[in-house]
C-alpha cells in the first residue's frame, strides 16, 4: 500500500530568481529512426523549435528525447521499432544529452543495448543502477496529436495515461501494475483452461487484491493531487479548469472504507464471480477496468462532450497543471514536449500557451511545420529539419 | 561454418547458460591448447557427473548418493526448506545457515508457463510432513507472482498436517539504502517488521 506525502502547492512565483531549471544544453541522437546522427547544440532554458515540412523527422526528435526519462516513450514504441533502418544489424540507438538540472549539470544518456535486448542508462558515462535513477534527475511530459481523442477513446488509453502520470511520481507503480496485470492474465488462462483447483485461484485473486488495491490508492492519490492543480485557473479562462475523478469499483471502495477491509472484499468478489469471468473470459471488476473522468469545470460538463477544441484546450491545461505538479512536489519544472500543438491553437490560445509556458520555467520542445507560428516566442533556438539534416535558423 | 566435431562442440557449450559463442570459442581453443591438464581432466569429470549423479528421491537434490548427502545427515533439523529449483537449494546451503532439510518442488505454479500442481513435486512434500515428524516448513519461494502463488497454494495443502509454516521475509536488502528502494518493498519491509531490541 502507497500513500505519497502531498505537499501543499506552493505558490507561483514566476519572477522568483533562485528558480530552479531543467534544460537540455546539447542533444545527440544516434540510428533513431530517421536520423542517422543529429546534433543539437548551445541549446537554453526556454523554448527549442523544429521546424521543417511533414514526414522530415521532428516527431522523431522529439521522441528521442522523451527517450531520456524511463519508459517507452511519447509514442510507446517498442525498443527494436526505433532503430534506423540503415542500422538493421550493427550497434542499437542511442540517445545523449547534457542537461543542466537541479543538482548541477549531468549527462544522461539513454540507448538499446541490441544484442541483450535491453534499454540501458547512463549518468555522467556510468550505468545506472536503476530507472529510478534516471527519474530523480528528469522528468519529461508531452501532448501529442494522438492524444487528441482521448477523452472519446477506450477507458484503457486514458487508464494508461493515469497510469503513466503515476509512475512520474510513484516509480513503484509500475511494478505493481505488471504484477497485477500477470496475475489477472494466469487467473484468466486458468478460467479459460478449466478443472484448476481452487487453492490456484485463490492464490492468484490474493495477489491481485493486495497489488489491485494498491494501484487503486496510488491513483486515487495522484488524481487528487493532479486535480488540486488542474482545478485553479492560471491563464484566465483560455484553458478551462478541470475536475478528474478516478471510476472503479475498487477506487470507490477506498474512498470511504480501510484498505484492508476493501482488500479482503475484492478478494472474495473476485472468488464469487469466477463461473462469470469463466464466460466473459476476463474480470469483471478491479483496477484494469478503471476509467478516469475528467469534467469541465467551469460548465460542469464531462470531457467527452465538449467541442473537440474545448476537449484540446482541457487536455492542454492538464499536461500544464501536471507540468506545474512536478515543479511544485519535485526540485525542478519537467522538460515539456509539445507535437504539433500550436497549429491547432487559434492565435490568442496560441500566445496564452506560449505566456504561461514562460511563467513555468520548463525547457519546452515545439514541432511544427509552418515557422511563422513561432513568431510570438522570446528567443527561441529555431531548428529546421529537412531531409534528415537539422540545421540551426 | 563447417560441421566438423569442434564447431559441434562450440555449438553445444553455446548453448550453456551464460556462454555465447565467442566464449564457447574461446573455451574451447583453451581445452585444446591444453590437451592434458584442463581437455582430459574434464572428459573425464563430465563421464563420472553423467554416470553417478541422481535426483535424490527424498528431497529432489542433484547427488552422486540416493539418498543425497543432505538427507543422509542425522544432525540436520526436522525442518523441510521448500524451494523451487536445486539452484535455489544450492543457494540456501551455500549460506551455512541453515540446517535443515529441503524439498524441491521442481519449478513454480505458472498458468501462462504450462506449470500445473500436477508438474510440482507436492504429494511427496505432504507425505513427508506426515512421515518425518516435521516440525516447521520454510517456505523459500521468489517474490514473484508465481512464486508468491505457489507459496500460498503449498501452505493452502499443508494447513491439515498441522505443521508449523512459515516463509521468507520480504523487505530491506543486506546493503540497500531506504532511498533507493521501490515504495512497494519499503511497505512489505514495514508490515514485516520485526522487533528490535
Amino acid at each position: 500500500m502507497t500513500c505519497l506525502m502531498s505537499a501543499p502547492p506552493r505558490p507561483e512565483t514566476p519572477d522568483d530568481a533562485a528558480r530552479p531549471v531543467s534544460a537540455l544544453t546539447r542533444l545527440s541522437v544516434s540510428r533513431f529512426r530517421s536520423h542517422e546522427a543529429v546534433r543539437l547544440d548551445d541549446l537554453h532554458a526556454g523554448s527549442v523549435v523544429l521546424t521543417g515540412p511533414n514526414g522530415a523527422g521532428k516527431t522523431n526528435v522529439l521522441e528521442a528525447v522523451s527517450m531520456l526519462a524511463p519508459g517507452r516513450g511519447l509514442r510507446g514504441a517498442r525498443l527494436c521499432d526505433i532503430q534506423s533502418n540503415a542500422h538493421p544489424g550493427g550497434p542499437g540507438w542511442a540517445v545523449a544529452a547534457d542537461l543542466i538540472g537541479p543538482f548541477g549539470p549531468v549527462k544522461l544518456a539513454s540507448g538499446w543495448d541490441a544484442a541483450e535486448d535491453r534499454r540501458v542508462f547512463r549518468i555522467n558515462n556510468a550505468p545506472a543502477r536503476t530507472q529510478a535513477q534516471v527519474g530523480d534527475f528528469l522528468s519529461i511530459v508531452w501532448l501529442t496529436p494522438q492524444m487528441d481523442g482521448l477523452f472519446l477513446g477506450s477507458a484503457s488509453a486514458r487508464r494508461r495515461f493515469l497510469d503513466r502520470l503515476v509512475f512520474g511520481f510513484d516509480p513503484g507503480h509500475a511494478g505493481r501494475v505488471s504484477r497485477y496485470e500477470n496475475a489477472l492474465s494466469q487467473r484468466a488462462k486458468l478460467l479459460r483452461e478449466g478443472g484448476a483447483q481452487a487453492a490456484w485461484f485463490d492464490a492468484l485473486e490474493i495477489q491481485m487484491a493486495a497489488t489491485g488495491v494498491a494501484i487503486a490508492a496510488a491513483r486515487l492519490d495522484f488524481a487528487a493531487r493532479l486535480g488540486r492543480a488542474a482545478g485553479v485557473d492560471f491563464s484566465g479562462g483560455v484553458f478551462p479548469t478541470a475536475r478528474l475523478a478516478v471510476e472503479g469499483g475498487v477506487e470507490s471502495a477506498l474512498r470511504t472504507r480501510p484498505a484492508l477491509e476493501v482488500e479482503e472484499d475484492f478478494a472474495k468478489a473476485l472468488r464469487a464471480g469466477r463461473q462469470e469471468d469463466q464466460r466473459s473470459g476476463g474480470a469483471s471488476m478491479g483496477p484494469h477496468r478503471s476509467d478516469l473522468a475528467v469534467t469541465h469545470a467551469g460548465k460542469s460538463m464531462p470531457a467527452d462532450q465538449c467541442s473537440t477544441g474545448e476537449q484540446k484546450a482541457l487536455l492542454i491545461g492538464l499536461i500544464l497543471a501536471h507540468a506545474r505538479l512536478i515543479r511544485a512536489e519535485r526540485a525542478a519544472p519537467p522538460l515539456i514536449l509539445l507535437d504539433e500543438v500550436a497549429a491547432h491553437l487559434d492565435a490568442a490560445r496560441r500566445g496564452a500557451l506560449f505566456d504561461i509556458l514562460a511563467t513555468l520555467g520548463a525547457q519546452v520542445w515545439m514541432s511544427g511545420a509552418d515557422r511563422s507560428l513561432f513568431s510570438d516566442l522570446k528567443n527561441p533556438a529555431l531548428f529546421e529539419i529537412r531531409e534528415g539534416i537539422v540545421a540551426r535558423v | 561454418m563447417s560441421d566438423g566435431p569442434i564447431d559441434h562442440l562450440i555449438r553445444q557449450l553455446s548453448a550453456l547458460p551464460g556462454l555465447g559463442p565467442r566464449s564457447a570459442r574461446r573455451a574451447v581453443l583453451h581445452l585444446l591448447s591444453r590437451r592434458d591438464s584442463a581437455l582430459e581432466i574434464l572428459v573425464r569429470s563430465l563421464e563420472e557427473v553423467a554416470r553417478t549423479t541422481h535426483a535424490c528421491p527424498e528431497c529432489g537434490n542433484l547427488d552422486t548418493l540416493s539418498p543425497c548427502r543432505l538427507c543422509r545427515d542425522t544432525h540436520r533439523r526436522p525442518v523441510i526448506c521448500v524451494v523451487a529449483s536445486v539452484a535455489d537449494l544450492w543457494a540456501v546451503e551455500r549460506t551455512k545457515s541453515y540446517r535443515g532439510r529441503y524439498h524441491v518442488l521442481g519449478g513454480v505454479l505458472s498458468a501462462l508457463g504450462g506449470t500445473g500442481p500436477e508438474d510440482l513435486k507436492l504429494e511427496a512434500l505432504v507425505s513427508r510432513v506426515r512421515a518425518c515428524a516435521i516440525e516447521e516448513v520454510i517456505l523459500a519461494l521468489g517474490a514473484t507472482v508465481e512464486g508468491q502463488a505457489t507459496a500460498h497454494y503449498v501452505a493452502d495443502m499443508l494447513r491439515e498436517t498441522g505443521v508449523r509454516i512459515s516463509r521468507l521475509s520480504h523487505g530491506v536488502p543486506v546493503g540497500g539504502e531506504l532511498d533507493y528502494l521501490d515504495d512497494g518493498t519499503i511497505a512489505l519491509a514495514l508490515t514485516a517488521r520485526t522487533q528490535a531490541g
